[in-house]
């Protein structure tokens, strides 16, 4: 048992903040300082430069280009990028399809799709969800029929994030509508967003965002060769996707960095006569926030050094949960602190219109920001499995019931 | 890092587990409790046998050269079964003060006999009007007699009853709420003038009162300089704070696990509780407060002997807001899962919530150390 970090942790720690520093391209930095999400382009040039660093494809192993860190270091990374701030590793890209291509894949698969997803040439999605799938995920009805050397997919996927971005799908499909149990009917598949036949069609979400998606599918035709493990076996590939999911689910980081630029904001704003930084209930929210994030931090190197230990061979730690459950109670009240320095400055959306009608103004434009995380974060709790979903897992994989 | 135990690490608390289920049964507890001492001489005596008195000194002195990480350990165990002896004063409390600021003749006095089992001690520095705050001492120590005179009051000593020698703190200059001038003095329980009224706590130990009136030491009973004694009793309370938050985890694992089988066995509206969602979800949250606890737990033992005194006061306060606030959650929840009989003296869930409540307020309470870590915002 030691509990600090070893002189060649701290000094990775060094590292990678000077490198984040020294090329984190400067507009990017600056949108994302005044809380703005990373655009589209932001993220493939910062992942570029990631991936000619040697750090692009930050969890796979060497083999496959990673850099063949360990989770602490992984982890390290991870939080600095996004206390920088700068755009988070496309998750689609690195912590979902890598991993699993490199589990599952075929040599033909891992060599055309990892190194195209590492260096962000191929942006991906995840078509999982359904109308009538979402918590209950096993229950997805898009089916793929067999025809020749294809299948022949119709259906409909939707809260696909990103999907108006994507090159690639992968896709959980129906392969066995007949399976003795709903699981074992399911095959996953890798589908060419440009296939005739699939539909990508906006959601727009309560901040005002186009990220969610809906997708249709009708009559597309993928290669049989593009299906990732044995036919009607694609439940364990999502169970393996959504497990390692988890290790940076908390987002601490991020959380961090949202703490940080609202006390900083709340030093200009004024609450009684005089800096709201300076009112004793905000301290106090502020110390609250601190200590869960300690917390959650800790709990998160447990997790990873674990992870460490067993060489990742383990199953996922129930733990894992916990990282989720309060990882995004924090992002949530994180966001929540930022709405709440903002005050009425909250309420605009800086878009042309306000942009037109004034000067350059930071603070407004970055309370505006801030609510529309505080917006969009409502669906931590929701995505990546529920926090109810959460709760379940943890009474099953810990208390046994 | 590294958090796993080592191999000496699991057989140390495999060893004090095995004692432990064969001693402290709740029955068995329950029967300690009963004794004029408030604990059982017997247990004490077993705790010697197995090193565990002399857990954090140096082996010179007698002592098992163990970590705050032992020290964690150990009292997670104890947590579990809710020990009632005087371990928390005398090994943590006085062995640390001993440990950092004691004389060599202090130490190889007293470290050997509190190692064998025979030298209980109470550290007496709370005062009535201080509440939490430590540099707020009244007591005085004036020069007369062969050394010092002490006069005043301590007020809820854990274990002042039962220690044969008392670490009290008392002002040798300066004003009432001044960080320098405070000295700690070792006291013998039973010098003339020193009187100790007794009484239980609400988690079934017992505590003291303790007036000083014309109470004469040397100057050889000065423990770690004159006028230097906050800087002792920091690293003091710090210890005590990672000591108690290691107890917390411990009960809160024992009141999760009570509660889990409590929510197999009772069948409500023809089936057991356990299998109501809304049962699981609070459970669910019991466990997430553990462990976020333990992780606390787990920084005020890595912090504990950090030199530097700003981060570590820093770390300690967050350490303590945290593993304060993980026990009242886990032991309020534990009592209402249980319901009725989690009211009940019988029971040993509200055994658990009285304990984790003291321990809250041991050292200073959660909303004291938010308000310091308040202050540092900006």
């Amino acid at each position: 048992m030691d509990l600090r970090f070893t002189p060649e942790e701290l000094a990775f720690r060094e590292e990678v903040r000077a490198f984040i520093r020294d090329n984190l391209p400067a507009d990017t930095r600056d949108r994302m300082k005044l809380g703005h999400p990373p655009r589209k382009e932001d993220t493939v040039r910062w992942q570029r430069i990631l991936n000619a660093k040697g750090w692009g494809a930050y969890s796979w192993p060497k083999e496959w280009g990673g850099p063949g860190w360990t989770a602490i270091q992984k982890m390290i990374f991870l939080e600095e990028n996004l206390m920088a701030p700068a755009p988070e590793l496309l998750s689609f890209n690195i912590t979902m399809l890598g991993p699993v291509l490199i589990q599952f894949g075929t040599e033909a698969q891992k060599s055309r799709y990892l190194p195209r997803a590492a260096n962000l040439d191929d942006w991906w999605c995840q078509g999982f969800s359904e109308p009538g799938a979402g918590s209950d995920l096993a229950s997805l009805k898009t089916a793929a029929k067999r025809d020749g050397d294809h299948y022949v997919v119709n259906g409909q996927k939707i809260w696909t994030s990103t999907a108006h971005n994507a090159d690639w799908c992968f896709l959980l499909v129906r392969t066995d509508p007949n399976a003795r149990k709903r699981q074992e009917g399911i095959s996953f598949l890798l589908v060419d967003m440009k296939t005739p036949g699939i539909t990508v069609r906006p959601i727009i979400s309560i901040d005002g965002s186009h990220h969610l998606n809906e997708v249709f599918f009708d009559d597309v035709r993928v290669p049989v060769e593009n299906r990732v493990h044995t036919e009607n076996k694609g439940w364990d590939v999502a169970k393996y996707l959504l497990g390692n999911e988890r290790t940076g689910i908390a987002r601490l980081g991020k959380s961090r960095e949202r703490v940080t630029a609202a006390v900083s904001m709340a030093k200009e704003v004024n609450f009684g006569g005089q800096p709201l930084v300076q009112d004793q209930v905000f301290r106090q929210r502020v110390a609250q926030l601190q200590v869960d994030m300690k917390a959650l931090e800790i709990t998160q190197y447990r997790v990873v050094s674990a992870y460490d230990k067993a060489k990742g061979a383990g199953k996922p730690d129930p733990l894992s949960s916990v990282l989720k459950v309060k990882g995004t109670e924090l992002l949530q009240a994180t966001t929540e602190l930022a709405v709440d320095v903002s005050g009425p400055m909250a309420t605009p959306i800086w878009a042309q219109e306000l942009e037109a009608l004034n000067e350059p103004d930071d603070m407004l434009e970055a309370s505006s920001a801030g609510t529309g995380a505080y917006l969009m974060l409502r669906a931590a709790s929701i995505y990546g499995g529920t926090n109810e979903i959460q709760k379940n897992i943890l009474t099953k994989a810990v208390l046994g019931l | 890092m590294d958090f796993e135990p080592s191999d000496d690490q699991r057989l140390l608390v495999e060893s004090v587990t095995r004692m432990l289920s064969d001693t402290y049964s709740f029955a068995q507890r329950k029967g300690y409790q009963a004794l004029p001492e408030g604990y059982s001489p017997a247990v004490w005596a077993q705790f010697a046998e197995q090193g565990l008195l002399g857990l954090p000194f140096a082996e010179e002195y007698g002592g098992f050269g163990g970590t705050p990480q032992e020290v964690m350990l150990v009292m997670q165990a104890f947590g579990r079964v809710l020990v009632l002896e005087p371990f928390l004063p005398t090994v943590v409390l006085c062995g640390t003060a001993l440990n950092v600021a004691g004389s060599d003749d202090q130490k190889s006095a007293l470290i050997p006999a509190i190692a064998e089992g025979s030298l209980k001690m109470a550290f007496a520095h709370g005062e009535r009007q201080a509440r939490y705050d430590l540099t707020d001492v009244i007591t005085t120590a004036k020069r007369g007699g062969n050394g010092w005179v002490l006069d005043g009051s301590k007020t809820v000593v854990s274990h002042g009853e039962a220690a044969d020698k008392i670490i009290v703190s008392a002002r040798t200059s300066g004003d009432r709420h001044d960080a320098d001038g405070i000295t700690l003095f070792l006291v013998d329980a039973s010098a003339p003038g020193l009187a100790r009224r007794g009484y239980v706590s609400r988690d079934d130990t017992r505590a003291a009162d303790i007036s000083l009136s014309n109470v004469s030491v040397s100057d050889a009973d000065v423990i770690g300089g004159v006028g230097k004694g906050l800087a002792v009793i920091r690293r003091v309370v710090d210890a005590g704070i990672a000591a108690t938050a290691g107890e917390t985890v411990g009960a809160m694992e024992a009141m999760n696990e009570m509660t889990l089988e409590y929510s197999k066995t009772r069948v409500q509206f023809g089936q057991p509780i356990g299998t109501y969602q809304v049962v699981q979800h609070r459970m669910a949250d019991m466990f997430m407060a553990q462990e976020q606890g333990r992780s606390m737990a787990i920084l005020a033992t890595m912090s504990v002997d950090n030199p530097d005194e700003a981060q570590r006061a820093h770390d300690m306060a967050m350490a303590k807001v945290g593993i304060g606030q993980a026990g009242r959650y886990v032991s309020q929840s534990a009592v209402q899962m249980h319901g009725g009989i989690g009211m009940t003296e019988e029971y040993a869930v509200g055994h658990y919530f009285r304990r984790c409540m003291v321990m809250e307020r041991l050292f200073g309470d959660p909303a004291y150390y938010l308000n310091k870590l308040a202050a540092e915002v900006g």
